[in-house]
């Protein structure tokens, strides 16, 4: 039991770590390397909840695919280190205590008055085959609409990114 | 035992952290992986909530929040090249049109 709250504590902090890594970080590819390690170590939060489903979907799909797209874009468009503009005074003023405020009461609430249960190790295990299940039954219609969002998606990624319609834009322009 | 607050106070943290990226970061890329980050969060209490009711409705609506979050990325990433061709910048500052 101890050896959870051990594991718990131990990626939690690596993940807060990372991504305040995020912010603080100027070059673009540095923030995207934090943003695997803030994923990597969610994953693992989310085996010791037991949605082992989601913990290898979150591997897969987010710290593989998003972030090679975003490594790739980063690549791809030459970024480097960002210019720092002056920041507004009502932002340090008001925005850095408030927000500090904010979550310290955020967390005072849910930490003192919340008053829920501890959750044991896989708590509720979600393999794939139940997970399938619920998709293709209980949740087949948002199931299928996501799949004609992606078609979207895709859709438009290629009109956008296309060189030509940007190619004729400027001729037209120019 | 780990108490559910816990999980809900880590997600609440690395939300924080996302909001505070979107509101500070100048370079249009990090802003987006800010975005990333919110929804990560929000993942972390979706399947923290599905533990703690039995449901396991909360593990699917995890799976539908990634597959937004892939194609916002996809979209979002092919709106950054063609800003990026048409201006030469990636500082938000500088990108104060919609016009191309």
């Amino acid at each position: 039991m101890m050896l959870h709250l051990v594991i718990f504590s131990v990626f939690g902090i690596i993940c807060v770590a990372a991504a305040v890594n995020l912010l603080v970080q100027r070059h673009p590819i540095n923030s995207a390397l934090s943003l695997v390690v803030v994923m990597g170590s969610l994953a693992v939060e989310f085996l010791l909840l037991g949605a082992e489903f989601v913990a290898a979907v979150q591997v897969i799909v987010y710290a593989g695919a998003v972030m090679v797209l975003f490594v790739f874009v980063i690549m791809l468009l030459n970024a480097g280190e960002e210019e720092r503009t002056s920041a507004s005074r009502v932002a340090l003023l008001f925005g850095i205590p408030g927000m500090l405020v904010g979550s310290l009461l955020m967390a005072w609430v849910l930490l003192e008055r919340s008053g829920t249960r501890a959750v044991a190790v896989g708590a509720l295990p979600g393999p794939p085959k139940t997970i399938g299940w619920l998709l293709f039954h209980d949740y087949l219609l948002p199931f299928e609409i996501t799949s004609v969002l992606i078609l979207i998606a895709i859709m438009g990624a290629v009109v956008l990114a296309s060189r030509q319609a940007s190619a004729r834009q400027t001729r037209r322009e120019g | 035992m780990v108490p559910l607050s816990y999980y809900l106070v880590l997600g609440g943290i690395l939300f924080a952290c996302g909001v505070t990226g979107f509101l500070i970061k100048r370079n249009i890329i990090t802003i987006f992986m800010s975005i990333e980050l919110m929804l990560n969060g929000v993942n972390l209490s979706f399947v923290a909530f599905a533990a703690q009711w039995q449901a396991l409705s909360g593990q699917v609506f995890v799976f539908f929040v990634m597959v937004v979050a892939a194609a916002e990325a996809a979209v979002g990433l092919a709106i950054i090249i063609a800003v990026y061709r048409t201006r030469e910048t990636l500082n938000v500052d500088q990108v104060n049109l919609l016009k191309l």
